[in-house]
């Protein structure tokens, strides 16, 4: 990860030597070098380690409690409650902007951001209280996520319709998760969410464990298994949120991660959790860097190119895995 | 004596289930609950586990009332094998290790570390410490949830049909096992069964439930033509092979 954030940092339109880097990050930097470090490389790679490792381990978590290994952000419906939230703000907040180039860019993105998270949690929230109220198995959770997902899908595509020329753009723009949004005041916010997360995985990562011998099993292990499946899902989600509201829908990270894992390193959650924040954060920073310099100078979002690379990597998984 | 179910009730929305169940266990008995499908066996053994909460009665294990213990409390006191074990991507040792989740705080200790190795032993699963629990044999995955079973170091063993889906060498070893366990190592197991004639070979203790009612109770001789004519409605006698009481289908 370190030899990554190396490499990440001295790429891009503006090539630094390893000495730039160096003087740079001890405080002995030029201004154009500190310019480009410190406001645009640095943040930009700390959400890609922040969010690498806050997709792959709720993606886990997700996927331990709701018993499906295809549960992720995307199918309990959280990315299309927060595109909703998005759409909703750039419609009737008007926050959708475009630059002389005909660059779209979205004006005062917190607005948009805050409405994302709204958007996030609702989904998330729905699906508890059925989960809480009508005692929804886990199977039946990942199913009311899709049917969720696809009704905040289809209010996305009602304000889209609707949309001006700008407005689509804009909203069409906020999809694409792009890690060169957030400043360090962000990623400070998903740093800190992050952290207390991982520790609150990690402290449970028995529980997963039980989780994954059976519901019986687990319980008499001793382990509440609906309040560990409730506050794991409610946690993972919270960092979803966050997560989606700052950069965007970033698909793929979250399911394919813990899948690696679990290929190489077992079903252990001792194991899983923390290998696949590893691996979530290098997967993402590499990401990143290769869709900053692949058709350098112009920077592509990092979620288009996750989704280039997982949908083939998750079919190869799925049959490989899951043969007859 | 080590279990004390007194009255207890249980039923799935207003379908009673189970209706003024009450008996004793003693120390080192190995228990076997017979009936029919829908007897209410399972939900006995969930009841007494508290996986199921009963609506009425109490359960005392060495004279605590399970109402006033939390779960990892239980836990520590009464061990659970569903019907159904399955395997998936984690070492038998690891399998066995998650027996001491109820004792583990924050990281396993040298005494869990300790339990865990001896348990292995004992189970003769030593060899097959580091595969998955996926590649396993029926036989060797039900060891291995025994194993685990052990590594709560309870008090009681519950165990839902442990001879499900096995060979007739591998009924025989588990049973042999579970009774040796509760023998050497003083733990009361309950084994919920359909196999009247494993039933016979290994068991101290026999209760046959009728619609959630305990319809008899006692020794080997509560296993006769007329109980079993009662609760299972099939014609059947018991003989006796070397001193060992067998029953008979006619």
């Amino acid at each position: 990860m370190l030899l990554s954030s190396i490499y990440s940092l001295s790429i891009g339109g503006y090539k630094l030597s390893l000495t730039q880097i160096y003087h740079s990050l001890t405080g002995n930097g030029d201004n154009a070098t500190n310019l480009i470090i410190w406001n645009i490389r640095l943040p930009r790679i700390v959400a890609a380690i922040v969010a690498g490792i806050s997709l792959a381990v709720s993606g886990a978590v997700m996927q331990c409690t709701l018993r499906n290994p295809l549960a992720s952000p995307y199918t309990i419906g959280i990315s299309y409650g927060a595109m909703f939230g998005a759409a909703f703000a750039i419609i009737f907040f008007d926050v959708g902007g475009a630059e002389s180039t005909g660059k779209i860019f979205v004006n005062s993105p917190y607005v948009v951001t805050v409405f994302a998270f709204i958007g996030a949690l609702m989904a998330v929230l729905i699906i508890l209280l059925l989960a809480k109220l009508r005692r929804l198995t886990p199977e039946a959770m990942i199913l009311a996520g899709i049917a969720i997902g696809s009704l905040f899908s289809a209010g996305t595509m009602v304000m889209q319709y609707f949309a001006n020329d700008l407005q689509l753009a804009s909203m069409v723009y906020w999809t694409f998760g792009d890690l060169g949004r957030p400043l360090w005041v962000e990623v400070g916010i998903m740093t800190v969410i992050m952290v207390f997360s991982l520790i609150y995985f990690i402290y449970k990562r028995w529980d997963y464990n039980a989780l994954e011998s059976g519901e019986e099993s687990a319980k008499s292990l001793g382990v509440n298994t609906e309040r560990t499946r409730l506050w794991g899902m409610l946690v993972a989600s919270l960092l979803v949120s966050v997560n989606v509201a700052f950069l965007g829908i970033i698909g793929f990270v979250g399911l394919i991660c813990p899948h690696m894992v679990r290929i190489f390193m077992g079903g252990d959650y001792r194991f899983i959790i923390p290998i696949s924040a590893l691996f979530g954060a290098i997967l993402l920073l590499i990401s990143d860097t290769v869709a900053r310099t692949i058709i350098s100078p112009i920077v592509l979002p990092v979620g288009i190119l996750t989704s280039f690379m997982g949908a083939p990597v998750f079919l190869y998984l799925l049959v490989k895995m899951y043969k007859q | 004596m080590i279990l004390s179910v007194d009255g207890v009730e249980f039923s799935y929305k207003s379908k009673k289930v189970l209706e003024n169940i009450k008996f004793k266990v003693d120390k080192g008995d190995v228990v076997s609950v017979l009936g029919i499908n829908g007897a209410g066996k399972s939900t006995l053994l969930k009841c007494i586990n508290r996986i199921l909460k009963p609506k009425k009665g109490a359960i005392l294990i060495d004279d605590f009332n399970l109402n006033k213990l939390n779960s990892l409390e239980i836990a520590k006191k009464i061990a659970y094998i569903p019907q159904s074990v399955n395997g998936n991507y984690i070492s038998v040792f690891d399998a066995v290790l998650l027996g001491r989740k109820p004792y583990i705080k924050w990281e396993v200790s040298k005494k869990d570390l300790k339990i865990t190795s001896d348990i292995l032993k004992l189970m003769n699963l030593e060899d097959c410490a580091l595969r998955y629990t996926k590649e396993l044999s029926g036989g060797e995955l039900q060891k291995v949830a025994i194993a685990r079973a052990l590594a709560q170091e309870p008090r009681i063993l519950l165990l839902d049909e442990p001879t499900n889906n096995l060979d007739l060498k591998n009924q025989m070893a588990i049973m042999k096992i579970i009774k040796n366990i509760s023998r050497s190592q003083n733990i009361s197991s309950i084994v919920v069964t359909h196999d009247l004639n494993l039933a016979l070979r290994f068991s101290d203790k026999f209760i046959m439930l009728k619609d959630g009612m305990i319809f008899s109770e006692g020794n080997n001789e509560v296993i006769n033509s007329k109980n079993i004519q009662e609760v299972y409605d099939v014609n059947a006698y018991v003989d006796n092979y070397n001193g060992i009481p067998i029953v008979v289908l006619v």
